[in-house]
């Protein structure tokens, strides 16, 4: 059930890992700035890539700029590695590098990822690539770019909370269940891509480099290893993830993301892990025959 | 029992063979060739090649028979080409007043030096579909001038000599504009980088907007006062040599609106230019172009800013039709684990409202 | 008063826009508590002068010095834009005259009030909550609608709303550009009280801004005449009034308060 890419179909007549070396270093130089400021927004000249805007083309460039050809990498979408973005991301870099590829989390050196942060906990010496839509946190209180910025650039989040009061006052709890904001290393505001806020808490203090790549809007961002990421919050409402009454029906999780899949058209339901190579892995250690 | 999706790949793969057989369509039918593009489809390959950013008519034909005809994808895959290439250098500006002239005509002066040449346009056509052209047949050959037309001023020069239209000069040290595809945009943008921007904008959406500032929002006052189509050659000066030599020439199509302006404290009443270029024989292109080029000049000319296409940020950050595309079309990727988010919370508020209402024992809801 | 340290001193204050001169040369001195009321026709400058001293628009000449809380007397041009930011959340309030300039449209009337508080880091929702009904108790607003967007307030209650969002942080001077244009007179005159009575519950000092005298009467200490960019005339507010000394005061005063 696991898929592996072999080096034999690579693509001919293009640089490895498809950008050439000069704009590599380029996007080197943004992830190095990004790393020494902490959740601040660098700009950089985002290249126009075979992969349309807005279908993971920040995180392509971050994993082009930054993958060799020891690197094992794995690409999941939705925590799934068999989605068909996922599945085509892995395939442009099986195609344009050669590297190893994997599913299995505890293998990879690099993961880029869209929407999810594997159940698996990352360790040293391993990156996460996130694909990243809107980076600006900031976007629905100003949309002028050069005010955000200034925003940025003196700490005014102070509104940033008007929202989150507006949801206690509406419904009675923050409403924000994905995206959710936090601050990075006690300074900059950072959007967390769309995962889950039941993510939330593992980017905080987590031994991998996190770098998160947004191409349509050209922008570079990173969380370095063992750093604070607090989510936003009010002391009398604090921040809390989603919990679930039921556990995976295939593997008996209770503790990962679940998703919920439609058995047929009465409504009839189930829930099963949403990290397929998470739950694969308990499938596998519970029954070792299992093919 | 629930299997989860599996086979990603195989379907990807089965998808580009579908995608192949679909663009060739029936088989008994002959293959277009890209010179039948080139040739027959040229307007096409304009607009491929103008908002591709790319002068290569071969690979723009390329870049529409690949994409079936669909000309925001042939763009895309020449934009994704295009990236790949190295840049060994940049061209001496293309100089218009020189342009060896297919078309040319003024809307502000009845005659004027050089004369109007009303060249090939669909303006007088009428329109009505031509049932002889689907039988196929010979074209009657046209009556075009023996020697080719002289080189004619540009008519903002013959106004700007009177001051009568504002001076545009480069900048004293006359900065090289950035490079958009290099370098990200940011604001303010200067009047370089907005043009250039502009100039690889999408037809519709520069169309749109150029003629949402005929209808009042940011009104201009715009006069055509001068569209030339034609060829311009292209110089390079190579290090080492020092002098510029001709690399080639491309077709472009130069606009020039001339608008109202009331004057200021420092300056008199005269008339100012939105300017639009576009590779190709684009014309509809560039006259959007220059509408949309003079509103964003609301701000230095001291107007006020209150309409869409005086808006620096929205006008340039929604121009380009890749990005556009991609991230509209990104909405059918899975979104499954965000939705799953927006679902618990959904099903908490109901259950918390149907909490607050009164008993009642014939709304159960179905769990 | 006298021995006090002036709150606001504004020292030769000039600005230019292109030819035309909208500021020349003001000078003048608030002190804690004071009311001033800066009158003029339409196009006279007075609106200029607010901005530049409320921090919005820099002026080409002269100096804008604030006492900030801490007692320490900061030049508001020179400070960083940082500071100067700052001071308009905490130490400063600014009420535009038309509410919608000073509202956030699209969240409820508490979290307008609320704004403030959380930009200085207040982060527990119920204090937040409580600071914002008192508040609107003293603005005289309806506390149930606490949770109602400010479209679904009348005229007079937007401005209410709005001079508690601004009052909410504390502020030790507040700037008001035509506060009460645009209401029905009933509703100036209730606005007025409201506007009186906390100014003088709270020793707010105020910039007012105005071409209606009867603002500038019912409200302020000391008044500001000006003219085609020059302060023409300066005084307390009933001097200034009942015996003007200048010839375009005096034209004022008859033309807007007839017998």
């Amino acid at each position: 059930m696991r898929i592996s890419t072999s080096a034999a179909d690579t693509m001919e007549g293009y640089n490895f890992a498809y950008l050439d070396e000069h704009t590599k270093r380029m996007i080197r130089r943004a992830i190095l700035k990004a790393i020494a400021i902490p959740g601040y927004q660098v700009p950089f000249g985002s290249r126009e890539m075979p992969l349309p805007y807005g279908w993971g083309t920040g995180g392509i460039q971050v994993t082009a700029a930054i993958i060799g050809p020891d690197d094992v990498l794995k690409v999941i979408d939705q925590g799934s590695d068999d989605t068909t973005n996922a599945v085509n991301i892995r395939r442009f870099f099986a195609r344009t590098t050669g590297v190893k590829t994997t599913e299995r989390t505890g293998e990879a050196t690099i993961i880029q990822t869209r929407h999810r942060i594997p159940e698996t906990p990352l360790r040293d010496g391993q990156i996460i690539v996130y694909q990243v839509p809107i980076p600006e946190m900031l976007r629905w209180l100003e949309p002028r770019e050069a005010e955000t910025r200034k925003m940025h650039a003196l700490g005014e989040y102070g509104a940033m909370h008007v929202k989150l009061y507006e949801d206690i006052a509406h419904h009675g709890h923050i409403a924000a269940t994905y995206d959710y904001p936090v601050i990075v290393n006690e300074r900059y505001l950072m959007r967390p891509s769309p995962i889950p806020k039941f993510d939330n808490p593992k980017m905080h203090m987590n031994p991998a480099l996190q770098l998160f790549g947004a191409g349509r809007e050209k922008r570079i961002y990173a969380v370095p290893p063992y750093t604070a990421v607090r989510s936003l919050d009010f002391e009398d409402h604090p921040f809390e993830t989603q919990r679930w009454e039921h556990a995976c029906e295939l593997c008996g999780a209770t503790d990962s993301f679940l998703d919920e899949v439609i058995m047929d058209d009465r409504g009839k339901r189930m829930f099963v892990c949403s990290d397929s190579d998470y739950c694969l892995a308990r499938r596998e250690k519970q029954q070792p025959a299992v093919a | 029992m629930y299997v989860a999706v599996k086979g990603g790949e195989q379907a990807i793969l089965n998808s580009w063979r579908l995608l192949a057989e679909q663009r060739r369509g029936d088989t008994r039918a002959p293959e277009l060739t890209l010179a039948q593009i080139r040739g027959q489809l040229g307007l096409a390959v304009d607009r491929v090649m103008a908002e591709g950013s790319l002068y290569d008519p071969e690979l723009a034909a390329l870049a529409i028979k690949q994409a079936q005809g669909d000309v925001i994808e042939a763009v895309f895959l020449l934009r994704a080409y295009r990236t790949t290439l190295p840049r060994l250098g940049v061209s001496l500006p293309i100089d218009t007043g020189a342009m060896r002239l297919q078309r040319r005509i003024s809307a502000t002066y009845k005659d004027v030096p050089g004369g109007q040449v009303l060249g090939a346009t669909y303006d007088y056509t009428q329109r009505l579909l031509d049932f002889q052209l689907a039988a196929g047949g010979t074209v009657a050959s046209a009556a075009v001038a023996a020697s080719a037309l002289p080189a004619a001023p540009r008519i903002t020069e013959i106004m700007g000599s009177e001051g009568l239209l504002a001076a545009e000069t480069p900048a004293a040290d006359d900065p090289a504009p950035r490079d958009l595809t290099r370098e990200p945009l940011e604001f303010p943008a200067n009047r370089a980088l907005r043009l250039q921007n502009l100039a690889r904008g999408d037809e519709g959406f520069l169309l749109a907007l150029g003629y949402s500032t005929q209808r009042g929002y940011a009104n201009t006052h715009p006069f055509a006062g001068e569209i030339r189509q034609g060829t311009v050659s292209v110089e390079v000066v190579p290090e080492e040599l020092g002098f510029a030599i001709e690399i080639g020439e491309i077709a472009v199509t130069e606009c020039q609106m001339v608008n109202q302006f009331a004057g200021s404290a420092t300056q008199p009443p005269q008339f100012t230019r939105g300017y639009g270029l576009v590779f190709g024989a684009c014309e509809r292109k560039a006259m959007a172009m220059a509408l949309v080029d003079r509103s964003l000049r609301a701000e230095e000319l001291g107007e006020a800013v209150t309409a869409p296409a005086q808006m620096q940020e929205f006008v340039l950050y929604h121009s380009d039709n890749v990005e556009a595309s991609g991230f509209v079309q990104h909405l059918k990727l899975p979104h499954y684990v965000d939705f799953q988010s927006e679902l618990e919370l959904v099903r908490k508020l109901r259950a918390r409202y149907a909490a607050a209402q009164p008993k009642s024992t014939d709304t159960a809801e179905a769990a | 008063m006298m021995t006090e340290t002036p709150l606001l001193e504004i020292q030769n204050l000039g600005y230019r826009y292109g030819q035309r001169a909208a500021c020349v040369d003001i000078s003048f001195d608030l002190f804690p508590g004071e009311v001033l009321a800066v009158v003029g026709e339409s196009g006279s400058g007075k609106t200029t002068l607010l901005r530049c001293i409320s921090g919005q628009l820099r002026p080409d000449t002269g100096q804008v010095l604030f006492q900030t809380r801490a007692s320490e007397t900061v030049d508001v041009w020179a400070i960083s834009e940082s500071a100067r930011r700052w001071l308009t959340r905490t130490d400063w309030g600014f009420v535009h005259q038309n509410p919608r300039d000073g509202l956030r449209a699209d969240v409820s009337a508490g979290a307008n009030i609320g704004e403030r508080l959380m930009a200085i880091g207040a982060r527990h929702y119920g204090n937040i909550r409580e600071e914002a009904t008192a508040w609107m108790n003293k603005v005289e607003l309806d506390t149930a609608r606490i949770d109602e967007s400010p479209s679904a307030f009348s005229g007079g209650m937007q401005q209410r709303l709005q001079i508690a969002r601004n009052l909410v942080s504390r502020p030790r001077l507040v700037f008001m550009d035509e506060p009460t244009a645009g209401l029905d007179v009933s509703v100036q005159a209730r606005l007025l009280d409201l506007l009186r009575g906390l100014a003088c519950d709270l020793g707010l000092a105020a910039v007012i801004v105005t071409h209606d005298l009867a603002v500038a009467r019912l409200l302020a200490h000391r008044t500001l005449v000006m003219n085609a960019g020059r302060v023409v005339e300066a005084g307390l507010t009933d001097q200034v009034l009942d015996d003007p000394q200048h010839p375009y005061t005096q034209l004022l005063v008859s033309s807007a308060l007839p017998a």
